[in-house]
């Protein structure tokens, strides 16, 4: 039995029920986090399956290999402002459970 | 990758995984972030991106998580106590998540491009494996130089963002 580009795909889509279903079933606000972290890395899972999939001149497809990098960029500079707002948040109301910040609730 | 290892990485990354969504304890839910992590980067070198998975362990297992288990020892939080917990809410989003993953397995059933092995690499004669980090950089800087500056400057913003929004009191 062979490993193929199904193999990798399912378990990026796994991961990313995980994250999802952590999103919308947990309370505390750096979980909550955490699960985003856990979408992104599945996205980049699929990304790089996608490009060893499709060889370009029986290379890899490099340019999928770099958006990924941006992302992980993009996703540190999220981390590091999230956290930021995070602190802020707690700060100024002592909690980090989201069903006690609803000021902005309708 | 030998198919055994491929399964053993990513029932590491999904079980770890699991473990983020069901720890109490946010310190435990960040140590099992870690392992799920370090399992994605062993995935990626059996994807043959020995970079991004490097990348993936000093930027995710390192930066990232050392950033959480900080702020998270920074604010003091303890396990979170139970709840009255809303029934709906809950049922509704584990659906959600349960309905994707069906969706996802019906739809990867009918593509039968995704049902074909992964195809070999075509090495230069000698060449263990890809030259991957020369490639990725000569992609970065050649064809993708703009994005590269951008995000150099998106960098910068989210510093002076962070620096701002962790000042005292904002005026």
């Amino acid at each position: 039995m062979t490993l193929t580009l199904n193999h990798y795909l399912f378990v990026s889509g796994l991961l990313f029920a995980i994250g999802l279903g952590g999103v919308m079933l947990r309370r505390n606000i750096i979980i909550i986090f955490m699960c985003l972290e856990l979408m992104l890395n599945a996205a980049n899972l699929s990304l790089v399956a996608f490009s060893r999939f499709n060889l370009v001149d029986g290379l890899p497809n490099y340019n999928a290999q770099v958006l990924v990098f941006f992302i992980i960029t993009v996703a540190a500079a999220e981390v590091a402002v999230g956290l930021a707002i995070i602190v802020a948040l707690f700060r100024a109301r002592q909690t980090t459970h989201v069903e006690d910040i609803n000021s902005l609730k309708f | 990758m030998s198919p055994l290892l491929f399964y053993f990485f990513a029932a590491l990354t999904l079980i770890f995984g699991v473990a983020v969504v069901a720890n109490r304890n946010p310190v435990a839910s960040a140590l099992c972030l870690v392992v799920s992590f370090l399992g994605l980067a062993a995935l990626f070198v059996g994807l043959d991106a020995y970079f991004i998975a490097v990348v993936q362990v000093l930027i995710y297992a390192g930066a990232v998580m050392v950033l959480f288990l900080f702020i998270i020892m920074l604010l003091d939080l303890k396990a979170e106590e139970r709840r009255k917990i809303n029934i709906p809410a809950y049922a509704g989003g584990g659906l959600v998540a349960v309905a994707f993953v069906v969706q996802l397995w019906m739809v990867l059933q009918k593509f039968p491009e995704s049902h074909s092995p992964f195809p070999p690499l075509a090495l230069a004669y000698g060449q263990a494996s890809v030259d991957d980090v020369r490639n990725v950089g000569s992609t970065l800087f050649s064809v993708h130089n703009l994005p590269f500056q951008v995000v150099g400057a998106l960098i910068l913003v989210a510093t002076i963002g962070v620096i701002v929004l962790s000042k005292r009191e904002l005026k």
